[in-house]
């Protein structure tokens, strides 16, 4: 289809006349494309730029490596460590229970009402949740919460009997988690579409059984799209900041929380540079998470032709 | 043709630049017409005495005050009384921010009208970002201590209060030392102010948790170990108090300036919350006065420094449990509120404010230690 | 696909979806307790329209004015300048497409919290050319949104034969601009509507840029009003919520107006670029 219609274009050209329509077409799509290059420069690519060099630049404004030094202080190992634990346990958590979600959305009628509630409320969850999930799950298991004060009085159990950790990092496993199996669905969802009826029942004629179709067919076809769901599910938690700003008032238990110390903090000043090279390590880390799952990506794509 | 579209889009397009470009250095012009002198007044006089001043900044109007919470140290009463008395629009933004932030605030919004005019920082920040303060010296100025303000009139000290537990009188028993907060009293009851490794208030807990349990001023680390202690004997909830934690019984035991712990009962939702300040040594830290050197509001920025030094605001901050700066040249003349005084008793004696050198000392090794400590 | 298995898939939906809704109920119940902690009653949600409580929610108000302003700012912004880049590349660049999709994993990549690092420099700069307006924000905002508003978009042009219709309308004389606003902007109309609905939800929801910069919007209202006052903040947080969630059903509903209906039906690849619009990564 491209080859022609890059044919037709070219033999239209032509007809209108070579030399004025091009010079005429030019400037009108570069109007086009001008301005959003400009922004994206602008407001991506510049900010990026500064935020990655913050960290190579000391205080009086001379260019140093010894910021890297921050990467090897404990307190920011441990912050990675965490972050890694928190979207690592958050991904598969949420990638296992996100994949049985889309194996019962398959069972619903792809244009019904039920179909698109859900698919609206996995929007919503994913995406717009940050301080507003906090809040839900304060409500619910905070130390006023209502499943924590009905466990109390009903059942006798005091949640945080060992102390409380909902203001610490397990704290944050249950709220992740929570936006964590909506984004499954949203992503890994294509995938599981994907699979044709037909390769069921090619098995079947050619004499397999279920289990053989589950586990020859179905599972190698889906296996790149679950891993690539996976990373970008790591990779969702990892760089998260509004769920666990608005739950953890205090220690900076995770990345994008040291940063948030860096930059705020009255008592330990001077620390943008800090920052810089906590950004400088997420991005790393990110970009590594991101090749992976484009990689898989485009294995994914080509069952889903 | 084509050259037509282009220049006619050019020419739209500079325009408009012109135009906002124009518009800024209109408002830019207005405040300069206007508040020349008061931007680089560094007193009264030379404005030529208080009246021109508060006539300066009443042609002003507005004032852009930032991180001044209405319940800390009697900000709300404060504000209400400057804008009672001279008619400018107080405007409050972002009353939770840290004094680091109020700094990077002003940077982000120079020479916006949307600016801080004043600051009000801890001493750390304060001393950290002189560059930023329109040297000014207030009429009383000679009222306070040399130790207490910066001798080009940079910043001045404004108030103090003494590191102070607040609790909740119905849910655990009277504190009378540290050692009883290790009890099991207090399981999952105790709270400080804030993040000692970022808020000044939290970082001012451990320090005089350092002086009451064997350790100085120059070495917090005792105060840090307290609360190793403290997270061990699982007493330790490591969530901000805020009027509403307080009200609901979340955190029924909260460090914090007596000016605050005070001002909590007022919140607390009909519990029973008094203030202890332990025996023994006693921790105070001042917090400083400032205006900006790029503030919109010159004038205003600067009668607000006067009035916050005038007897009346001093004197409301004593009403809510915090020493004002000049307290003992008030107490000379007889104009301080008697009943504020005898409400939140006098100053003891063997109260500590730690140098810049020792809160630095001190920033490091919480930098360093507390993660590991607590958590 | 038998009727067993079925039966089992809708009841690992119920069961989910009994789970998820454990938190909503949650906030619900919350927000109904009485002043006293006993029993329930509408107290907090009559204290958000009292006109006493004014001052203590002028905050909110102000953060739910600006978030407002903002998402039709950076809906605006997308559909203004990301639209035509995006159609352009897809007709006229084609070798532009792959770099305009890494383009588009950037914000993905290097996450908010890392952006507003570098973000503090640039606005001081705009705030001196354009002013510290709420709307300012949306600059940085239309950032954001990119990876989801250019799914959205590319979705619906993917599944849509633009190409043609542009040489048509090319051939018939018309310039790019009419084509634009003529041909284009009509055919993709559910993928610009599904990017700018997308938009205001992301918008609405931002909390990240906003807070380290220092400037008002309805999250950061939140976080503030719940120091003081919790129950409101949990109200307002289930108003959000249920906000958003109407918005991308109604997204999701005129989506799916005026398809044409596949040919053999219970085919989920056909629906796909019908419900594609949806669904911001995938």
């Amino acid at each position: 289809m491209t080859t022609l219609t890059e044919g037709a274009r070219r033999a239209s050209s032509v007809r209108d006349g070579a030399v004025p329509t091009r010079v005429r077409r030019r400037p009108a799509a570069w109007w086009g494309l001008t301005p959003f290059a400009l922004y994206v420069v602008l407001f991506l690519v510049v900010p990026c730029a500064i935020a990655l060099g913050t960290g190579f630049v000391s205080s009086d404004g001379a260019p140093t490596l010894s910021g890297l030094a921050a990467l090897g202080d404990p307190v920011v190992l441990r912050a990675f460590g965490s972050s890694a634990l928190v979207s690592g346990v958050t991904a598969v958590v949420g990638a296992l229970v996100g994949a049985v979600v889309c194996w019962g959305l398959t069972a619903l009628r792809p244009d019904g009402v039920v179909r698109s509630l859900i698919d609206s409320a996995a929007s919503v969850l994913a995406q717009f949740g940050g301080v507003m999930l906090a809040f839900a799950f304060t409500a619910t298991i905070g130390i006023q919460g209502v499943v924590t004060q009905l466990l109390l009085t009903r059942a006798g159990v005091d949640i945080f009997a060992g102390g409380v950790w909902f203001y610490q990092v397990p704290g944050l496993l249950l709220p992740y988690a929570y936006f964590q199996v909506p984004l499954m669905v949203i992503v890994f969802m294509p995938a599981v579409t994907g699979l044709k009826p037909q390769w069921q029942e090619a098995v079947a004629t050619l004499g397999g059984t279920a289990r053989q179709h589950l586990f020859r067919v179905v599972v190698p076809v889906l296996a790149p799209a679950f891993v690539g769901s996976l990373l970008l599910l790591f990779a969702n938690a990892f760089s998260s900041y509004a769920t666990a700003a608005a739950l953890i008032s205090q220690g900076s238990q995770i990345v994008p929380l040291q940063i948030r110390a860096a930059l705020v903090s009255e008592t330990v000043l001077g620390r943008e540079g800090v920052a810089g090279v906590l950004a400088l390590g997420m991005v790393v880390v990110m970009v590594v998470l991101m090749t992976l799952y484009s990689l898989l990506q485009r294995r994914t794509e080509r069952w889903q032709r | 043709m084509i050259q037509k579209r282009y220049l006619a889009t050019a020419a739209t397009l500079t325009a408009l630049a012109l135009a906002l470009t124009g518009c800024s250095a209109e408002a830019d012009a207005d405040t300069a017409a206007g508040g020349v002198d008061a931007a680089t007044a560094t007193s009264a006089e030379e404005l030529g005495g208080m009246d021109a001043l508060v006539e300066a900044a009443q042609a002003e109007g507005e004032l852009n005050v930032i991180a001044l919470p209405d319940t800390w140290a009697n900000y709300g009463e404060i504000i209400d009384a400057f804008e009672a008395e001279y008619d400018i629009t107080v405007s409050s933004d972002s009353p939770d921010v840290s004094s680091a932030e109020e700094i990077t605030a002003a940077k982000n919004l120079a020479g916006q009208d949307t600016a801080p005019d004043v600051f009000d920082l801890g001493s750390a920040v304060a001393l950290a970002n002189v560059d930023q303060f329109a040297p000014y010296k207030v009429t009383t100025w000679d009222d306070i201590p040399d130790d207490y303000k910066d001798a080009d009139g940079a910043w001045v000290h404004d108030y103090t209060g003494l590191m102070s537990i607040g609790y909740d009188a119905d849910a655990v028993p009277e504190p009378t030392s540290l050692d009883d907060l290790l009890g099991a009293d207090f399981s999952g009851k105790v709270a400080v102010n804030g993040d000692p490794t970022q808020a000044g208030a939290a970082a001012a807990a451990v320090q005089w948790a350092a002086l009451q349990d064997g350790g100085s001023a120059d070495d917090v680390q005792a105060g840090i170990d307290f609360f190793g202690e403290l997270a061990d004997a699982g007493n330790f909830l490591p969530t901000d108090p805020t009027p509403a934690t307080i009200a609901s019984g979340e955190t029924p035991v909260v460090f914090d300036w007596s000016y605050n712990n005070l001002a909590a009962a007022a919140d607390a939702g009909g519990r029973d919350w008094k203030t202890a300040v332990l025996p023994g040594t006693a921790l105070a830290s001042y917090y400083n006065q400032a205006i900006n050197v790029d503030a919109p509001h010159p004038a205003a920025a600067r009668l607000w420094q006067e009035f916050i030094m005038s007897d009346e605001a001093q004197n409301l901050y004593l009403a809510a449990g915090a020493y004002p700066v000049r307290m003992a040249a008030m107490t000379e003349a007889g104009t301080v509120d008697q009943d504020a005084l005898a409400a939140v008793g006098e100053q003891p004696a063997d109260t500590v404010q730690l140098t810049s050198e020792q809160t630095e000392a001190a920033s490091a090794l919480l930098a360093s230690t507390w993660a590991s400590t607590i958590g | 696909m038998t009727g067993r298995s079925t039966v089992a898939r809708r009841a690992a939906l119920v069961v989910v979806g009994a789970v998820f809704a454990v938190p909503i109920l949650a906030m619900v119940a919350f927000s109904l307790r009485s002043a006293d902690g006993t029993g329930h009653d509408l107290g907090h949600w009559r204290a958000i329209v009292d006109p006493e409580n004014e001052r203590a929610y002028r905050n909110l108000v102000e953060g739910v004015t600006n978030s407002l302003v903002l998402a039709g700012a950076s809906a605006a912004l997308v559909l203004v300048l990301l639209v035509p880049a995006v159609v352009l590349v897809h007709l006229r660049y084609p070798r532009l497409v792959r770099p305009l999709e890494f383009v588009s994993l950037v914000p993905i990549t290097v996450p908010a919290i890392v952006l507003v690092v570098g973000l503090a420099p640039v606005y001081s700069v705009v705030a001196r050319v354009a002013g510290s307006g709420a709307w300012t924000l949306a600059l940085a905002y239309g950032v954001t949104v990119l990876p989801y508003a250019y799914r959205a978009i590319q979705a619906d042009l993917a599944s849509t034969d633009l190409r043609t219709l542009a040489e048509a309308s090319r051939t018939l004389g018309s310039g790019w601009l009419r084509t634009m606003a003529l041909v284009v902007v009509p055919s993709l109309r559910r993928g610009l509507l599904a990017a700018a609905f997308i938009t205001v939800a992301v918008v609405l929801g931002e909390y990240t840029i906003a807070s380290l910069l220092n400037r008002v919007n309805l999250q950061t209202a939140l976080v503030q009003v719940s120091r003081s006052d919790p129950f409101a903040a949990v109200i307002f947080a289930l108003l959000a919520l249920l906000f958003a969630f109407v918005l991308l059903v109604v997204v999701g509903r005129v989506g799916s107006i005026g398809t044409a209906r596949p040919v053999l039906p219970g085919r989920d690849r056909a629906r796909r670029s019908r419900t594609a619009p949806r669904k911001a990564l995938s």
